[in-house]
């Protein structure tokens, strides 16, 4: 490392030579990142399908292996289906708006990923490490939005346009109720930095993660998290039985497949967010000798196969939710809980010093 | 020129274009389209000058909500253009004079001595682990807490008051109640009847 940055500082100067040199890192980490990631979407899509199946006493697909090998049998499946979705042409409508049409899809994997950047796996290993990344990561989800009613606009389809307009009411919507429930988290661990969250969590055992104090807040952010991700039972904004597939209906091939991305994408990044300000990061769930062996780096990729399997089991086990009982849920019951939670917390952690270091309020006070 | 004045011009040549593109361009909604992107880029900008919080704030507040709203409503309206452009020449004087008094106003405040180089020195760059949320925060609940308290009851009373201006009861409409709904017994609803099989006549 040190060696090349050298490299680097001789050929281009000390300025320029340290600016690539970061450059050239940054893009490294962002491609270590991103690789993996697009992977995990592509086996995410092959665990649904399988864990769907075996729920409906199915046996999910069972017939794409490599090599000829015959224990991988389905394990080819979604290599497959990405081939079969590249070779696919796109199919533009008459009507719709080319330049938009064809930025949708964009502006809807974009930030999908660019949140990634401020995701810490383990104590050092964190892309951008900036002391807002909580803010970042909020700003970062709001926009993938656009990428929806952009979509549903350029179509130029009735059933496309209605599943944008249902799908940007209840984002907004429920964006509200997630942007409450972090304030929580925030107000436990007393800074925006990821790394810090995870870190205000550390003590002897799980009773120290957020999850105890905030438990409401958990369950209104991660069924939040399956509203803003568009996820059954909140996938109205697709409702094929009413709608069609909503916004995405005039796509195809390739262009169909990145807002499947985005969408498998976004659901890993909740569940990602949901165990590091919730399930204690990377932190293990007993701080003692054979759990604290095991890389951090594991312990949260293991939260969030826990996390992700809670979105496919909600998806195979609750029908879909009527439209205004959705909005009423994010305004009138989730909003409303945050709240007071948020009130209740702050009378908490103003209580007289002595009071707070009584157990159980020392554990996280 | 160093790293940092590229990146600065290349933000503010997009941001200027992008701002020109919103009052020229004939589609609304691609006005409203390079107005996010003019928002995007002047958060860069502020995050070159360090202010990550307000940056990422006006990504938040503008980009994430008031724009998507903004959008939602030009997406659904049916403008037509030449409608609009009909009193462009009429009203033009009175738009210029508007603009030419903005443009002096702006040079009376940019070129007196208040915004000179030995009234504002240019700030000395922060270090790596300054918070600029929390340094807001401090000002914003302490030194500044009245105005802030003031500027958050305007905002509710305006909120309070668009929503009572557009709420209305119509009695045509039936309507359901969820929280009702939810609560509903299977008892309320489903009656089992117990009765003996019948014979086939």
């Amino acid at each position: 490392m040190e060696y090349i940055q050298q490299q680097f500082i001789q050929m281009f100067g000390a300025e320029w030579g340290a600016m690539l040199f970061s450059l050239a890192t940054n893009m490294t980490f962002i491609f270590a990142i991103v690789i993996p990631l697009l992977l995990g979407v592509a086996y995410l899509t092959f665990a649904e399908r399988k864990i769907i199946a075996y729920m409906q006493i199915r046996v999910g697909p069972n017939r794409v292996t490599f090599f000829g090998i015959p224990w991988l049998r389905g394990w080819g499946q979604p290599i497959a289906d990405a081939v079969k979705a590249i070779m696919k042409e796109i199919v533009i409508p008459t009507g719709a708006n080319k330049f938009l049409f064809i930025l949708a899809p964009i502006l809807t994997i974009m930030p999908a990923l660019a949140a990634w950047a401020v995701i810490p796996f383990s104590p050092e290993l964190v892309l951008a490490n900036i002391n807002a990344g909580l803010l970042y990561i909020l700003a970062m989800t709001s926009m993938g939005i656009y990428g929806i009613i952009i979509a549903g606009w350029a179509s130029n389809s009735k059933y496309a346009f209605l599943g944008a307009m249902r799908s940007a009411a209840q984002v907004v919507s429920y964006e509200l109720a997630m942007g409450f429930a972090l304030v929580c988290v925030l107000m436990m661990s007393q800074s925006l930095n990821l790394g810090d969250i995870v870190n205000g969590q550390q003590g002897d055992s799980l009773l120290n993660w957020y999850l105890i104090p905030l438990f409401p807040m958990f369950l209104v952010y991660l069924i939040s998290g399956v509203a803003e991700t568009n996820r059954a039972p909140f996938d109205v904004a697709e409702g094929e039985s009413e709608i069609v597939a909503g916004f995405h209906v005039d796509y195809s091939g390739m262009a169909f497949t990145v807002f499947f991305l985005a969408e498998y994408s976004n659901m890993i990044l909740v569940a990602a967010l949901t165990s590091i300000m919730f399930l204690g990061g990377w932190l293990p769930p007993v701080d003692i000798a054979p759990f604290t062996l095991i890389p951090g780096f594991i312990w949260l990729l293991l939260k969030i196969a826990f996390i992700l399997f809670f979105f496919l089991w909600f998806r195979a086990t609750f029908p879909r939710y009527r439209y205004d009982q959705i909005m009423r849920l994010g305004w009138k019951v989730f909003i409303p809980i945050t709240l007071i939670w948020i009130v209740l917390l702050g009378l908490i952690m103003q209580l007289p010093e002595s009071v707070r270091k009584l157990p159980p309020l020392n554990i996280w006070f | 020129m160093n790293f940092q004045d590229i990146i600065f011009y290349i933000f503010s040549a997009i941001l200027v274009t992008s701002a020109l593109g919103v009052i020229t361009v004939r589609n609304p909604v691609y006005s409203a389209l390079l107005l996010v992107l003019a928002f995007v880029t002047c958060a860069g900008l502020w995050l070159l000058l360090e202010a990550e919080f307000l940056a990422i704030t006006l990504v938040l507040v503008y980009v994430g909500a008031v724009m998507v709203l903004f959008l939602f409503v030009v997406m659904m309206l049916d403008i037509n253009l030449d409608q609009l452009r009909e009193g462009f020449w009429k009203w033009f004087p009175f738009g210029a004079l508007v603009a030419l008094i903005m443009v002096g106003e702006m040079t009376m405040v940019l070129m007196g001595k208040y915004f000179g180089l030995e009234e504002m020195p240019a700030p000395s760059a922060q270090d790596a682990d300054y918070s600029n949320t929390r340094a807001l925060g401090r000002l914003i609940y302490t030194e500044y807490v009245y105005a802030f308290e003031l500027a958050a009851v305007l905002l509710l009373v305006a909120m309070v008051a668009a929503i009572a201006l557009t709420l209305r009861h119509r009695e045509d409409k039936r309507s359901t109640n969820s929280s009702k709904q939810v609560q509903v017994k299977k008892e309320d609803r489903l009656r089992i009847v117990a009765m003996p099989s019948e014979k086939k006549e």
